[in-house]
């Protein structure tokens, strides 16, 4: 099964934000850890609402937490 | 593990044990007849009887055991329990085209039962093995 082509950067996010847990983020945003886990590791692509809701938390624009590759190289 | 994963490995679990379990009563109680002929209803319904509760009870116990652990299920889970029920159900429409076709040819009654029971099982654990997978891969 091909994991999801977007790319986050969740867990760089966290660190710059005091080594912020996986727990606590989960809990702000409203997902489950196993969730918060999945798709920091590419495992799972989010809702564009929890996809959001993680931006706020770190304070930054969707662009910043999610890439998506060009076209020419997927 | 995730919770709602906990319960799909227990209810393939009770799904394989459950109809293992009826299949080894009824060869034992078949004597030297022929299998058509074997009791099967008794022991059909105090497995499904068995699996309704098992599911039930594993249910209360990985929710007591996680009760301390906040949100137990979110939106992965609800999509990941969409895709493998639907693919689960794919067995049910097996189950009854085989069943009915087997009444239109007139065949004993205990055929017509053990493919539905067996086509409800395979619905069981296909399902579950299907959400197992999409929690452990990731999703389609």
């Amino acid at each position: 099964m091909k994991p999801t082509k977007v790319t986050n950067s969740i867990r760089a996010l966290r660190f710059a934000h005091g080594e912020m847990k996986q727990a606590d983020l989960a809990a702000a945003i409203g997902v489950t850890r196993q969730t918060l886990i999945a798709v920091e590791q590419g495992r799972y692509s989010p809702s564009l609402e929890v996809a959001f809701k993680i931006a706020r938390v770190f304070g930054v624009s969707l662009e910043e937490v999610f890439q998506y590759p060009e076209e020419e190289e997927l | 593990m995730a919770f709602e994963e906990k319960r799909a490995w227990a209810l393939a679990i009770i799904a394989i044990v459950g109809y293992a379990v009826y299949v080894v009563l009824v060869l034992n109680g078949t004597a030297g007849r022929p299998l058509v002929e074997a009791p099967y209803a008794g022991a059909m319904l105090w497995t499904i009887l068995f699996g309704i509760v098992a599911g039930i009870v594993s249910g209360i116990w990985f929710g007591i055991a996680a009760r301390n652990d906040g949100l137990q299920a979110d939106e992965r889970d609800r999509e990941i329990g969409r895709f493998g029920d639907h693919i689960g159900q794919s067995f049910i429409a097996i189950g009854g085209v085989s069943a009915m076709a087997l009444a239109i040819f007139e065949a004993p009654y205990f055929w017509i039962a053990n493919v539905l029971y067996l086509c409800f099982v395979l619905s069981a654990v296909l399902g579950s093995l299907a959400k197992i997978a999409f929690y452990r891969r990731g999703m389609p």
